[in-house]
């Protein structure tokens, strides 16, 4: 049997054996030996084993105990969190490193404009978050001392064989103490605490081997081996897989926001990392490490329910178990195990927060309101420390506090999920400050007061039970008597699952709230500098510009600056900033890129929002100046510049690309149309020539030419020869059309005078007869245009009809009306009419109707088309009648007058 | 036998012409004035010689002899083509399609009289 003493004693070992191991890190970081050790991955990997609390090393097993698989979800959530999140993760510790961020609270405030008001909040609202959690620890080692002693005296198991109260406050005692002695000996938190990292990750490992050798000793000593103890738990109700799909939802999200938002996550995560490749090794170590730590929890679960008596406290089983069995070696061993998770959590987590506290609380009241300014001779560090040692002395009572306020019986996993539900409040504003550059100051504070308060109403004060913090008249009707302010019921939504209720109305509205203000505020110029280099941290990790001038001198910031880090660590920064300026002695100009590594410098030692406090004392405020806006502005402002002047310049290309394109196009076609142009004037130039040379020859070579023969091959070259003739006639006058050099001669009559004309002169030219079919009376149309060129399209027209009617007894019908000052005259003939495919051609010069014969030379439409264009009409084919017929529609008074007048007005 | 020439040509006074003139010289002139049968006339009659103008009612005289030429019958059969377009694209057209002898409108009646005996001379050589 060990008795309380003995366990005691070897506590006490224990830790001087942790704080050797520290020193001795120390010692050897300060040497520069050991990096291999110090700066591993491996030991990265275990330091964040402080996530695994008394929580999970006696927890886990009395909430498998209580609530099946459910456990897993604790696990679960950061495992998702360092293998799927893994972007999130190296974005948070680049920035934390190249903003040389010093916690969760100084990563928000400074990523809002390094805000002393988010600051302060963030801070305050760790402490109160983590307070159960701390709470947690001390219940946890009162826990196990109470077993020790019960086991020494005999009492019955759930009786009180140890003072609860005193024990916990003597173990508080002592890891305030430790605490003190561990963290808080050198001042700059960004240095990288070696000693204490070397000591999380021996207790990494001795708890881990704890649990597994419990978890060996259960298996293979107790069940009999892994078969049995498979059959074992298959019997027990927790082998049937119960998921309610809520809560584990709920509980994994939960403990994933937890992982990154829990100070003493961010410490270890963030703030201790040495290299980002080490968190590649843990996105996979790390979860390996979760699966060990939850190898033997159903097992040691499932086999105490079975051996332990009824009543016993399943939190514990993983001491009680061994103890029953005689076993005390390894029941302390596993008393150790546990005590490790307890102590490792508290000083990281004090650690952590007294930082918080002190640079962000302590410190700028402490400038505000001492009389004191930083210019002041003296050592501001001592105050720094002090600051340090009594928060974690303020911390570690208020979990004590809060350990005797909550009776010290509340499950272990529970009071976690508490605490998880407050840190988790920091995560709509810590992801959309790295995330999204929209995101103000006024957004996070406002989601974080909306998620923090709806925590403390649905989580915190419901967690002391009935009646305690709340009356139970809060619980059943509401607070203040609003049935929709129920703490368990918010809103009216019944039914759910409290944690469930609490992570959903917390979360959501919290992340709500941070995005409306957000959307509905305006950044101050801070802010913007802050979040763009935020957000776009892979972009540049240069440091912001943040001081404009050589207003501060350079003495006054020597002062300050050895007051805070310590003469000689100040003098080396000096010194190695000056030869940085290229200067051989004396102290380096103060240029704003001195200024701003000066303040980076204290930052790391006071938090971003009092170092830029401190430093605009000296350097007078004008923190953000023209070029820091234009740097911000450049960025956003440039590149839409840039993509809209890029959007501007190719659619203004594309543009000129398709103007050019037209262009050739048109101009590839003229140059075809001139081709084909020429090519069809010799050939219709050359036809008449050929017969005309032909004839004359034989007229002039043949002998024994007949009479008849001779008229006739002369009167063949006549006809060719007038052909030619008309030919040329024509080509001249389109030509004239075409150019618009035509002179209209403005005559009046009426159109059947007009059409008399013209069938008169076609009728007198024409080989074969055509009907006229004419109606007369509707003819009494006055046209005032040139008559003259009307005629000439007229009998064209009756011409074409002649030569190419097909009927056989041909018929043209002419029709005439007058509509709205518009005449029309259509000109129909019984012939067959002009295949589709050919219409749109016919007006073109030289196109003549396939299979139709004839030697006109295909130029009559076309002149046609011109003459009733200058005419301001139109000329078209008439597709749905029988034969081949067109419509001429134009203004019954042409009036060259008019159009010369308007002409003058345009150019006036 | 008289020889027979089959005359493509739509402009009739040029073809009432070459068919004095050949008629002259003992040719049987074959007259059509229209592209679109003469293939067919023309595998039908198998002549002497064929006179093809270019520009042709319903089918042109390049495909007329593009034709001609795929049918191996008359391979060998001696092509004059006439035409009024004197641009040298259509001389290279013409030749490198198979013409035998490719002249352009106006013609003398001596040279187009003297074509016509070169090729139906070589033409009968060859037989």
């Amino acid at each position: 049997m060990v008795s309380l003493n003995q366990l005691i004693a070897v506590c006490l070992l224990y830790v001087i054996g942790l704080f050797a191991v520290a020193f001795a890190a120390e010692r050897a970081a300060v040497r520069g030996h050991g990096d291999w050790l110090l700066r591993s991955p491996l030991v990265y990997t275990l330091s964040l084993s402080i996530y695994c609390t008394a929580w999970t090393f006696y927890g886990a097993v009395g909430y498998a105990a209580r609530s099946g698989l459910e456990f897993v979800t604790i696990y679960l959530g950061p495992s998702i969190v360092m293998i799927g999140w893994w972007w999130i993760l190296r974005r948070l510790v680049r920035i934390g490193r190249s903003h040389r961020v010093t916690s969760v609270a100084d990563l928000i405030s400074s990523r809002y404009g390094k805000s002393n008001l988010l600051a302060i909040l963030v801070t305050t609202m760790a402490v109160i978050g983590v307070t159960p959690y701390i709470a947690l620890q001390l219940q946890s080692v009162t826990l196990s001392l109470s077993i020790f002693a019960s086991a020494e005296t005999g009492a019955a198991p759930g009786a009180d064989p140890i003072n609860s109260a005193q024990a916990a406050f003597w173990v508080a005692v002592g890891l305030t103490l430790f605490t003190v002695l561990f963290g808080t000996r050198n001042l700059n938190v960004n240095e990288r605490h070696h000693g204490v990292v070397i000591a999380i990750a021996v207790e990494a490992v001795v708890k881990l081997l704890a649990l597994l050798a419990v978890g060996i000793f259960v298996v293979w000593g107790l069940a009999g081996g892994i078969d049995e103890a498979m059959a074992q738990i298959d019997r027990s109700p927790m082998g049937h897989w119960q998921v309610e799909g809520g809560r584990w939802v709920a509980l994994t999200l939960l403990a994933a926001a937890a992982f990154i938002c829990l100070p003493r996550m961010f410490q270890v995560l963030v703030v201790e990392n040495d290299d980002e490749r080490h968190l590649q090794i843990a996105s996979w170590a790390f979860p390996l490490y979760l699966m060990l730590m939850s190898l033997f929890v159903v097992p040691i679960a499932v086999v105490g329910l079975d051996l332990l008596p009824e009543g016993s406290n399943p939190d514990l089983f993983v001491l009680s178990l061994p103890l029953s069995q005689g076993q005390s070696n390894l029941a302390m061993f596993a008393f150790l195990g546990g005590f490790s998770s307890a102590t490792s959590m508290v000083i990281v987590a004090t650690l952590a927060l007294s930082t918080m506290v002190s640079n962000h609380i302590v410190m700028p009241i402490w400038l505000a309101y001492g009389q004191n300014t930083v210019q002041q001779s003296g050592d501001v560090r001592h105050v720094v420390i002090l600051s340090r040692r009594l928060s974690i002395l303020l911390i570690i009572s208020l979990g004590y506090f809060y350990y005797r306020l909550s009776g010290g019986g509340g499950a272990l996993a529970a009071i976690g999920t508490i605490s998880f539900g407050g840190v988790a409040q920091f995560l709509p504003a810590l992801l959309g400050g790295i995330f999204w550059r929209g995101a103000t100051r006024i957004g996070a504070v406002t989601g974080l007061c909306v998620g923090f308060a709806l925590w403390i109403f649905t989580m915190l004060l419901p967690s002391f039970g009935a009646g305690a913090a709340l009356s139970a008249a809060t619980f059943e009707q509401g607070l203040f008597g609003i049935v929709w302010l129920r703490p368990e019921a918010l809103f009216g939504v019944r039914g759910l699952d409290p944690t469930v209720h609490a992570v959903i109305w917390s979360l959501s509205l919290n992340t709500l709230s941070f995005i409306l203000a957000s959307l509905f505020s305006f950044p101050s110029p801070m802010e913007r500098l802050q979040g763009a280099q935020f957000v776009n941290i892979f972009d540049h990790s240069s440091p912001a510009r943040g001081w404009t001038a050589s207003v501060a001198a350079s003495e006054d910031l020597m002062i300050m600056a050895q007051r805070i880090l310590g003469a000689p660590e100040a003098q080396a920064f000096f010194r190695a900033q000056a030869r940085l300026q290229e200067k051989s002695e004396g102290l380096p100009e103060p240029t704003p890129r001195f200024v701003q590594a000066l303040e980076r410098e204290l930052a790391a030692s006071v938090g971003a929002a009092t170092a830029h406090a401190m430093v605009s004392q000296l350097v007078g405020g004008a923190s953000v100046s023209v070029q820091d806006l234009l740097a911000v502005a450049d960025e956003s402002a440039q590149m839409l510049e840039y993509s809209s002047q890029l959007e501007i310049k190719s659619r203004a290309l594309t543009d000129t690309a398709a103007k050019l394109r037209r262009a050739n196009e048109k101009l590839t076609q003229l140059s075809h149309q001139k081709d084909s142009f020429l090519s069809q004037i010799s050939h219709e130039l050359r036809t008449p020539m050929t017969s005309i040379r032909s004839f004359s020859e034989i007229l002039r070579d043949a002998k024994g030419l007949n009479p008849e023969e001779k008229t006739r091959y002369a009167s063949i070259i006549h006809s060719e020869t007038i052909r030619l003739t008309r030919l040329l006639d024509d080509l001249l006058d389109l030509s004239v059309l075409e150019n618009g050099e035509v002179t209209l001669n403005q005559q009046s009559g009426t159109l059947q005078e007009l059409l008399d004309r013209a069938i008169t002169t076609a009728s007198a030219a024409a080989t074969r007869a055509i009907v006229i079919d004419r109606n007369r009376s509707t003819e009494n149309i006055q046209l005032e245009t040139d008559l003259d060129r009307l005629v000439q399209v007229f009998i064209n027209l009756i011409t074409n009809a002649q030569k190419y009617c097909g009927a056989e007894q041909p018929e043209l019908k002419i029709r005439t009306r007058l509509i709205n000052g518009c005449v029309e005259v259509d000109l129909i003939d019984n012939g067959t009419g002009i295949e589709p495919e050919s219409r749109d051609l016919i007006f073109e010069k030289f196109s003549r109707v396939p299979g139709q014969g004839g030697e006109g030379a295909g130029l009559g439409l076309a002149i046609c088309r011109e003459i009733i264009t200058r005419l301001q009409g139109t000329i078209g084919y008439m597709p749905d009648t029988p034969g081949t017929g067109f419509r001429i529609t134009l203004p019954q008074t042409h009036s060259v007058q008019e159009r010369k007048t308007k002409t003058l007005i345009d150019q006036a | 036998m008289s020889k027979h020439v089959v005359l493509v040509e739509d402009e009739t006074n040029i073809a009432e012409a070459i068919r004095f003139l050949l008629g002259r010289e003992g040719w049987r002139v074959q007259t059509l004035a229209n592209g679109a049968t003469a293939v067919e006339v023309i595998r039908k009659a198998v002549p002497d010689l064929v006179m093809l103008d270019v520009m042709l009612p319903g089918k042109s005289g390049f495909e007329i002899l593009k034709e001609l030429r795929a049918d191996a019958a008359l391979a060998e059969l001696p092509i004059l083509m006439l035409t009024a377009r004197g641009q040298s694209r259509d001389r290279d057209i013409a030749e490198d399609a198979g013409v035998s002898r490719f002249m352009t409108k106006p013609f003398s009646n001596e040279e187009m009289l003297s074509a016509v005996r070169d090729l139906t001379a070589s033409g009968t050589a060859d037989a």
